[in-house]
């Protein structure tokens, strides 16, 4: 353990939090909000991995490759979404986002 | 010196990640956001999980930001336009949640009580891999079929319609 568990938990709050701000601020541009989201799993990754050092337990890494593999389905799903509604409405904004149906 | 190098990789997470969510152009967003998640594979690399770092270099960095930049390109968002910047009444939700995070965080260091390390012995891939393939073998299948739903869904979404 290289540093204390306090500090990197601090390390992960503070990027979640970044995270968080993204996604609600940002409402003008989905593809911000999906950057938001990105950043939010990365700190819960980046927690994962601290706890599986902290306690000297594989589990923890396994649960970062878990939201890797979700991340990168989530991802692709949402960005189709994305190029299907900008087809459609020609806007990336969220408030005229309202309805996927034809 | 490991200390050290973590402290300046959390400082140049932080702060690219700042610059990330306060960029107007998606595309600088994303170089910048490439750089943090660069900064965070050494992290994760000093705290023994260097299959991690890798896919996170791989998959995070390599995948998705380019498929970030594909979609950005396609639909040519490159160029906004003024007056799409965020309101004030878009951040008081944030200012109030991001507040209690903080609070909680701070609670957390005055606090104190925080476990010893427990394990001393490193982590070896060997280990990782073993309880990825033995313990969580159901968890492996689950991922692949979300993968599988997640391809049958984009396909679904990205076909042509007949006008």
């Amino acid at each position: 353990m290289i540093v204390p568990l306090t500090h990197l938990i601090i390390l992960a709050g503070i990027l979640f939090s970044l995270g968080l701000i993204c996604v609600l601020i940002w409402r003008s541009n989905i593809i911000m909000m999906l950057i938001g989201i990105e950043i939010m799993l990365n700190a819960a990754m980046l927690l994962f991995v601290a706890g599986s050092n902290h306690w000297g337990l594989a589990d923890g890494q396994v649960f970062a490759l878990m939201i890797i593999a979700m991340t990168s389905a989530e991802v692709s799903l949402a960005l189709a979404m994305v190029v299907y509604l900008h087809r459609r409405k020609k806007t990336v904004n969220v408030d005229d986002l309202r309805e996927l149906k034809d | 010196m490991e200390q050290i190098l973590f402290y300046l990789l959390a400082a140049v997470t932080v702060v690219a990640t700042i610059l990330a969510i306060t960029e107007k152009h998606p595309v600088h967003a994303i170089i910048y956001l490439v750089t943090s998640f660069f900064a965070l594979a050494v992290v994760f690399y000093l705290l023994a999980a260097p299959l991690i770092a890798m896919f996170e270099v791989i998959i995070y960095a390599g995948a998705v930001m380019v498929l970030f930049m594909f979609v950005i390109m396609m639909l040519d968002l490159g160029r906004q336009k003024d007056g799409t910047r965020p309101t004030l009444s878009h951040c008081f939700p944030a200012l109030l949640l991001t507040g209690i995070i903080l609070a909680a965080l701070i609670m957390l260091v005055i606090d104190r009580t925080t476990t010893q390390p427990v394990a001393m012995q490193q982590l070896s891939v060997k280990d990782f891999a073993l309880s990825l393939f033995g313990r969580y073998g159901v968890a492996i299948e689950l991922i692949s079929m979300q993968l599988l739903f997640a391809v049958v869904g984009v396909l679904y979404l990205g076909r042509r319609r007949k006008p």
